[in-house]
Formats: C-alpha cells, sequence, structure tokens
C-alpha cells in the first residue's frame, strides 16, 4: 500500500496529468476531424456513383479489417522508410486517428440517412415542402437523433484508442505510466498496479461523461 | 356541384421496368365529386394516385388540374400544394407532436402564420375527436388517431383535391370506421376527392361515381348503384364476388 506513494513523488501526478492532457489533445483534435470529414462524406456516401461507391468501400473494409497499431506503424515508420519522410509521432497519430474516425463516421451518417423511411420524403412532398424544407425539417431532424449517440460512443472509443500512439513514441498517459514504474523499479515494486489504476481511472473520467450523455441521449431520442 | 372538371386524366400510361402498369386511363372529375378507384391488388391504383401528385413520373398521356398541365410540371411543389395525398401507413412526422405536424405545412409551404394556423389546427382537432392529444406524439397514439391527425394535416393545406390511398387498410378492424367517418364528413362538406378503398361499403356511400381499374384501363366508370349491383362487365362481377364469402351451411329446411 504504501508503494501508492510513488503518484504522489515529485511531479509524478503532474506529468501523468500531463500525458492525460496530450492524449485528449489528439483525441479531440481527430474527432473534430471526423466528425466534420464524416458529415461530408457521409452524404457522399448515399450517392448512387458505382466509383464513389467502390472507394468508400475499401477504405470502411480497410478501417475495419486493419488494426489501427498497424495503421500507425505504417505511417509513422512506414512513410519514413519509403519516402525518407519524417513526421512527427502527433502528426501520425492524428492522420490515422482521422482516417478510421472519418469512415466509420461518414458510415453512420450514411446508416442514419438511409435508415428514415422512403414514405417520411413522399409525405412531406405531399405536402407542398420543396426538397431543401424536406431536408431541413423532416429527414434531417431524424437522422440527427439516430447519429447523435452512435457519433458520442464512436468519440469515447477514438479516445480509449489514442492509448495506442505511446507505442510509436508520442508522449501520453500511459508511456508517462511506464516511465513512472521503471523508475520507481526498485524502491517501490508495486508502484506498478498504482500507476496504471490511476492511468485506468484518468480514462474513466474522461470516457464516462462521454458515454453517459450518449446512454442519455439515446433513451431520450429513440 | 358545378360542371368545371378539377383533374382530368387523358390517355395516362405508366410503365415500371418495361411492365406496363397504367395503359390507357383517362377520366375527369368535377369539383366537389367524390370518385372511389377499385379494383384487383397491383392493378395500378397507387400508381395512379402517385403520378397525379407528382411522385411518379408518367410515360405518356396528360394530366390536367384546373385546366393546367401537370404532368411532367416543372413546379411539381406548386401542385402538391394544390393536392393532398394522405397514404396507407402511418407517415406522420415521428419527431414532431400532432401540432407540429399539422402546422408544418402551412407554415413553411404556404406561409401563413403560425398563430393562425394553430388556431384553425385546433378547431379541426376538435371536429375529428383529438382535441386533447395536440401535444402527443405519434408514437403515443392508435394508428386510427394517426390517420385522422394525417387527414387533418392534409385538409389544413385547403388542397383542391385529395387523394387518399387505402388509408385504412393498415388499421385494427375497429379503427376502421372512425377514420371513415372523418371521410364522410369531408365528402358531406364538398371536399374533391378520388379515393382508392377495399371498404366495398363505405365505397357505396361515399361515391358519387366509381372507377373499376383492371389490365391497365378504366373498366368501368359509373355511379354506385349501378356498379356494386349490376355491374356490365365479367371483371367487374368477378372482382365484386371476391368480397363475399359462401355459407359453409345450408339454411335449416322446414
Ligand atoms: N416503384 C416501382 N418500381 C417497380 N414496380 C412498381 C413500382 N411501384 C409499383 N410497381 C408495380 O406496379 C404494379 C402496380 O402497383 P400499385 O400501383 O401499387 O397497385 P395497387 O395500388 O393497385 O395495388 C405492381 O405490380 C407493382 O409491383
Ligand atoms: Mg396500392
Amino acid at each position: 500500500m504504501q508503494d501508492l506513494a510513488i503518484l504522489f513523488r515529485g511531479n509524478n501526478l503532474r506529468r501523468l496529468l500531463g500525458g492525460l492532457g496530450v492524449t485528449l489533445k489528439l483525441s479531440l483534435v481527430s474527432v473534430a476531424l471526423s466528425i466534420a470529414l464524416g458529415l461530408v462524406v457521409g452524404a457522399l456516401m448515399t450517392l448512387k456513383n458505382p466509383v464513389l461507391k467502390a472507394f468508400f468501400r475499401l477504405w470502411l473494409e480497410t478501417v475495419r479489417i486493419v488494426p489501427q497499431l498497424v495503421l500507425l506503424f505504417l505511417v509513422y515508420f512506414g512513410l519514413a522508410k519509403a519516402f525518407n519522410l519524417q513526421i512527427s509521432g502527433e502528426t501520425a497519430a492524428v492522420a490515422v486517428f482521422t482516417f478510421w474516425g472519418a469512415g466509420e463516421m461518414g458510415d453512420l451518417v450514411r446508416g442514419a440517412i438511409t435508415s428514415i423511411p422512403v414514405h417520411q420524403r413522399e409525405s412531406s412532398a405531399a405536402l407542398g415542402l420543396t426538397r431543401a424544407q424536406c431536408w431541413r425539417f423532416v429527414l434531417l431532424p431524424q437522422a440527427a437523433r439516430r447519429l447523435v449517440p452512435q457519433a458520442i460512443n464512436l468519440t469515447t472509443r477514438m479516445i480509449k484508442t489514442t492509448s495506442l500512439v505511446m507505442l510509436i513514441g508520442v508522449v501520453e498517459v500511459l508511456k508517462v505510466g511506464s516511465q513512472i514504474i521503471d523508475a520507481a523499479r526498485y524502491d517501490a515494486p508495486q508502484g506498478a498496479i498504482w500507476v496504471y489504476a490511476a492511468v485506468f481511472f484518468l480514462y474513466f473520467i474522461a470516457c464516462w461523461p462521454i458515454s453517459l450523455a450518449a446512454g442519455r441521449l439515446e433513451k431520450k431520442w429513440s | 356541384m358545378n360542371d368545371k372538371p378539377i383533374l382530368e386524366v387523358r390517355h395516362l400510361r405508366k410503365h415500371f421496368d418495361g411492365t406496363g402498369v397504367l395503359e390507357d386511363v383517362s377520366f375527369a372529375m368535377r369539383e366537389g365529386e367524390v370518385i372511389v378507384v377499385v379494383g384487383p391488388s397491383g392493378c395500378g391504383k397507387s400508381t395512379l394516385l402517385r403520378c397525379i401528385n407528382g411522385l411518379e413520373r408518367p410515360d405518356g398521356g396528360e394530366i390536367l388540374l384546373d385546366g393546367a398541365r401537370i404532368d411532367g410540371a416543372a413546379d411539381l411543389v406548386k401542385v402538391r400544394r394544390q393536392v393532398g395525398m394522405v397514404f396507407q401507413s402511418y407517415d406522420l412526422f415521428p419527431h414532431m407532436d400532432v401540432m407540429g405536424n399539422l402546422t408544418l405545412g402551412p407554415v413553411q409551404a404556404l406561409k401563413q402564420p403560425r398563430a393562425q394556423v394553430e388556431a384553425e389546427a385546433e378547431k379541426a382537432l376538435a371536429r375529428v375527436g383529438l382535441a386533447d392529444r395536440a401535444h402527443a406524439l405519434p408514437r403515443q397514439l392508435s394508428g386510427g388517431q394517426k390517420q385522422r391527425v394525417a387527414l387533418v394535416r392534409a385538409m389544413l393545406m385547403h388542397p383542391r383535391l385529395l387523394l387518399l390511398d387505402e388509408i385504412t387498410a393498415a388499421l385494427d378492424p375497429e379503427m376502421v370506421r372512425e377514420v371513415l367517418n372523418v371521410v364522410l364528413d369531408l365528402a358531406r362538406d364538398g371536399m374533391t376527392m378520388l379515393i382508392v378503398t377495399h371498404e366495398m361499403r363505405f365505397a357505396e356511400a361515399v361515391a358519387d361515381r366509381v372507377i373499376f381499374l383492371e389490365g391497365g384501363s378504366v373498366l368501368e366508370d359509373a355511379p354506385p348503384a349501378r356498379f356494386f349491383h349490376a355491374p356490365e362487365t365479367d371483371r367487374a362481377r368477378q372482382f365484386l364476388a371476391s368480397f363475399e364469402f359462401d355459407a359453409v351451411r345450408q339454411p335449416p329446411k322446414d
């Protein structure tokens, strides 16, 4: 139990929180980009153009089949090797997470739009609404009610997955965690458990309010 | 009732992927007239109604509303503001309460002041027995209540012509009557209506004329008394017979 103290030794706690800060920054930038791009991508996904369809299919299959970790290595080390292009770990992480998030978000948007029954469009047309009015008052509000809880769910998944970036050397919460553990290997051998507990706790407080909000919205709008 | 045709359909033709649904459909209807369209399932009744308010594009022929061509009209939106339609499925907007459903068209499409539309909507709801449901969501209503709201929603647009496509077909039998009573009420008020229904007793009660659609064209066009009791074609006789049941047991002889 006294090994718990390594959390409070020196500036360890500040370093852990700083790590969480980097994580959240990476996540939030990727999430914001993914949502913005995903809205456009999702609208394009509803089009019937066969070339676009094949392209989006390939994109989605890629991000679903290839693990994010592999994508990270490919972008971070692969780009450096293939084109002698050295990008920062943070850039690589944002690029990979946005590539993933925009694809998934696009698919959620597509699903939300296409799940609205045709007769919703037809009965609003029969009421004399213009196409734009039909989207604004009938189709988009219904799509949004479906989309928002799912988008929040995707956001929490993205935040959790950012823990992977420590494997390419981006300083963030897990990396700080293992540094603290290493430094304290001899004088606090049980420290690891407390450090990981703290890391778990930090991720929990970052994701829990978000998934709580998602659950509420889902109940309210279903 | 005056004699000016409000709607004229001339030689209307509509094919889907090469198979003909409507081959040559012609009829005209006067202001205030109620026409019931009957015919076997799949004969193109819905297609006919959908062509009239521009949800389907005809392949041939003409449709005129108040003497002006509306088929392939550039301004379908304007046409639909004059031609109301209620469908078989419950097509209320699920994210809006009853009042929201009722005011959307008049406020957004016709740019009427919201307060005025709401006052009118409240009166109309009371008339169909739903005065206390103005703030209910569609999912809190029964099927019959939803269709009454859908009828009110169409009527608040003050259409020249109202198209009803099997509006009771998805309802439990005990709810059919409350919906059809509203339609009978509209007919008494002089609303011009083109109605597709499988409720033959209702058709007989509400119709000024019955149109029998079969094989892509109008086989009979007659007042209900004649169509239901002395149809001219064998097809119509067979169709009407499909609504009858033969008694299983013979009546006792004594
Ligand atoms: N959008 C469509 N695409 C292809 N076929 C259709 C379409 N709409 C209707 N049909 C076909 O046209 C025929 C007539 O349909 P419909 O007008 O719905 O008949 P009814 O309302 O008299 O039962 C049916 O055989 C139906 O399968
Ligand atoms: Mg039909």
